[in-house]
């Protein structure tokens, strides 16, 4: 067991540390929240520096336009961009964190080839349209159809929570090829071009006030049949490794951040006041053990699942995934709870920091599946436990 | 970063598992709690197998291992619900003659969590003990939580000038606490152990617990955390009620699935803390094991149902242990506090 950089990786986080002093500083300013087009052209040109500097795609495989490194390198990646506080992979995160990934595990060469370059230089910005009004947890039930006309499927039904749907350029959609089989088996997984005749978005407004996500509907949508990532009528099984990326990685960024944030809170409670209440403290000191944790999961599962695929980039994470992100989404509510003991009468005020982050961490325990459905797959996946009511 | 444990590290895993399977099963455990009093044949053959020496350098007869081998040692033996003084007798081994060997049980003065700059606090097995660090004078029994630890309070004092630090008491002292079984028993104030001894210079009457302490407590919540897990498991799959195994019981999955959520954060920051022997990572170790130990052996009772309410099932003797380790020094408040005092130095990240 260690936890040191080997001399390469010390080399690599030196460097980049350096790179990173001289690439902030010429970022343009931070665009509001909910100028949702603005924000995209600032999370694509960031993607767009990240490229051209090297570092987009480091534990993507080679042929995926990435560079192969181990993914404890990515970690690397991560810590250091946090802190240097350089952006989050914002209105990529569907590209970069699921679609990519399940693109380069289960695409052919030339799909790879299409769609994962354009997102590793920031050019193209997709979003997930699994969910749908009458299919939340039950993903499996989803009704959306498509049937097959000469090259093309041709869609209809309605998604819906699909996040950046506004500004996307691709969708990873799941319809129903084949409404006999068994649910789980006629489900078949598209990419989905936005800007397809027959699509309609409409924004809807989140708690935060944002409208960071939108209803989708589609009505009689062609989609090439081309774009079919697996096989007709395979798209659960495609399904499973997308939503294991989804839980497994895609949060694992996020945790270095709110280690910050943290000490940020300690700093104000202890300006304000709030740091001589002992329970306010602990819970803070409480709060430091568990992300302290949570990284140190992280570091353990990412270096598990890098000794056992043999190094290389492209491994598709395990259930364990469900385990980190039950811990964690409960963990981030935690904090911006603390935070509004912190900041008293002022956590009430939209403008001051963490107000509308508390609001946003209220989605956590839903959204890529909901607190419950991840302890009946422990329960079920990990432990073993029989399926049952 | 090669964050898991190595071929070696395993292998010491499950040796010492094998050894507590063969000498400490659940019909030693049940013996002893049928008869307490500690297993001396036993200690001497963790002795023997390197148990207490597993730091010591091998110039000094040691195994010259390092923290993450000890974590690892004192997770199994949390996991077998092993008694007895360990993790006093581990801090001895090198500095008192045969603790390593396992010939001479340790016991040692703990403040214990929250018990205040007063003195005092808790001795384990101190009328079993030939050698006790601390001063224990004047301690008392008490009728113990726990029916596999026995425990002393040694009273709080009033500051009379004359230093009550570190200590060893001799084999008579400890017998007088034993067969005193009263008011006054107790070792008195011995030899001081020296730097790095488990309680300090000898100048103070209570100083801070050594972080090894802490975190090797960490390391048997840890052990206790994974094995009522599983055991909660293994009944959930095998217990039917409503005509199908419990477990298919969401209510119940459920809390199965949290306690296996809270061991695995637990052990990663146990063994983290292994690896960094940090202060911060170790008061995280402690705080996550304690809640993964304590958590896991309530909701293991919980699934256990009325047959975990009985003295027949192990789960109470796996949950009485549990809380008898919070009760040792830099529990709860103390571990919050230093994590708290950490983010502020701006060393936490
Ligand atoms: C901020 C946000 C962003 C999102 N982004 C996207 C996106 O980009 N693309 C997309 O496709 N989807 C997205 N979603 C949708 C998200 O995946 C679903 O909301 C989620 O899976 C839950 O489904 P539901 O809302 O239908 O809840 P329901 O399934 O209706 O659940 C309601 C309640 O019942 C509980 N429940 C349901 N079934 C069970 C069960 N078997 N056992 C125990 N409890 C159960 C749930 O835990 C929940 O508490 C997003 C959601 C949010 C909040």
């Amino acid at each position: 067991m260690d936890l040191q950089d080997t001399p390469e990786d010390a080399e690599f986080r030196a460097r980049l540390r350096d790179w990173l002093d001289k690439a902030l500083p010429t970022l343009p300013p931070k665009p509001p929240p909910d100028d949702w087009p603005a924000r995209r052209a600032y999370d694509l040109g960031w993607q767009r520096t990240l490229y051209d500097a090297g570092y987009a795609g480091l534990h993507w495989p080679l042929d995926a336009g990435g560079r192969g490194a181990a993914p404890t390198r990515h970690l690397i990646f991560l810590e250091e961009t946090e802190r240097a506080g350089a952006p989050y992979v914002g209105a990529n995160f569907v590209g970069l964190l699921h679609a990519g990934p399940t693109i380069a595990a289960e695409g052919t060469a030339a799909q790879r080839a299409r769609w994962l370059p354009p997102i590793l230089r920031g050019e193209e910005v997709w979003c997930q349209g699994f969910s749908e009004p009458d299919a939340g947890s039950d993903l499996a039930s989803l009704r959306t159809r498509a049937w097959r006309d000469g090259d093309d499927y041709v869609v209809s039904g309605s998604k819906i929570w699909t996040s950046h749907a506004e500004v996307a350029d691709w969708c990873e959609l799941l319809v129903r090829t084949d409404a006999d089989a068994p649910k789980h088996r006629g489900i078949t997984w598209l990419a989905m071009p936005m800007d397809a005749p027959g699509i309609t978005v409409r924004p809807l407004r989140t708690l935060a006030g944002s409208a960071e996500f939108a209803e989708v509907f589609l009505d009689e949508v062609r989609v090439p049949a081309a774009h079919r990532v697996g096989d007709e009528n395979d798209g659960w099984r495609v399904t499973m490794v997308t939503l294991s990326f989804e839980r497994g990685t895609a949060f694992v960024g996020e945790v270095v951040a709110c280690r910050r944030v943290l000490g940020e809170l300690a700093r104000e409670a202890r300006s304000n006041g709030r740091w001589d209440d002992p329970a306010l403290r602990r819970r803070l000191g409480r709060l430091n053990a568990e992300f302290r944790a949570l990284w140190r999961l992280t570091q353990w599962n990412v270096s598990e699942a890098e000794a056992s695929a043999g190094g290389g980039g492209g491994g598709v994470p395990g259930v364990g995934g469900s385990v980190f992100k039950l811990r964690y989404s409960h963990a981030r509510q935690e904090l911006y709870d603390t935070a509004a003991d912190v900041l008293g009468d002022q956590a009430l005020d939209l403008d001051r920091p963490w107000v509308l982050d508390r609001l946003s961490s209220l989605s956590y325990t839903i959204a890529a599946g909901t607190s419950q459905i991840q302890r009946n797959i422990v329960a079920e996946r990990i432990l073993g436990l029989p399926k049952g009511r | 970063m090669r964050f898991q444990l190595t071929d070696d590290q395993r292998a010491l895993k499950q040796g010492v598992r094998e050894l507590l399977a063969r000498r400490f099963d659940r019909e030693a455990l049940r013996a002893a709690v049928r008869r307490p009093g500690l297993d001396r044949g036993l200690w001497r053959e963790l002795g023997a197998a390197g148990f207490f020496a597993l730091r010591l350098p091998e110039a000094q007869g040691g195994v010259g291992l390092g923290l993450p081998e000890a974590v690892l040692a004192f997770e199994e033996a949390g996991r077998a619900l092993l008694p007895g003084p360990l993790t006093a007798t581990f801090l001895a081994a090198g500095r008192v003659p045969g603790a390593a060997e396992g010939e001479t049980v340790v016991a040692a003065v703990d403040r214990g969590a929250g018990a205040g700059g007063g003195g005092g606090g808790l001795v384990e097995w101190l009328a079993e003990a030939d050698v006790v660090c601390g001063d224990a004078s004047g301690a008392v029994p008490l009728r113990s939580l726990d029916p596999l630890t026995p425990l002393h309070r040694v009273p709080v004092r009033v500051a009379t000038g004359a230093a009550g630090g570190a200590g060893t008491g001799d084999r008579g002292a400890g017998a007088g606490a034993g067969a005193g079984a009263g008011a006054g028993a107790g070792a008195g104030a011995g030899v001081g152990l020296g730097s790095g001894g488990g309680f300090g210079s000898g100048s103070e009457p209570v100083s801070e617990p050594e972080p090894v302490a802490v975190l090797l407590t960490a390391a048997e919540q840890l052990g206790t955390a994974g094995r009522v897990g599983e055991l909660a498991v293994q009944h959930a799959r095998t217990r039917v009620q409503f005509g199908q195994p419990v477990g298919g019981f969401q209510a119940v999955k459920h809390l199965c699935a949290e306690a296996l959520v809270r061991v695995e954060t637990a052990r990663a920051a146990v063994y983290a803390a292994a690896v960094t022997a940090d202060p911060a990572d170790i008061a995280a170790a402690r705080l996550l094991a304690d809640e993964a130990a304590v958590g896991g052996s309530r909701d293991c009772l919980q699934v256990y149902g009325g047959m975990g309410f009985t003295w027949e099932a192990d789960v109470h003797l796996f949950l009485k242990r549990a809380w008898v380790r919070t009760r040792r020094a830099s529990g709860g408040t103390e571990s919050e506090e230093l994590l708290a005092a950490d983010l502020l130095s701006g060393a936490g990240r």
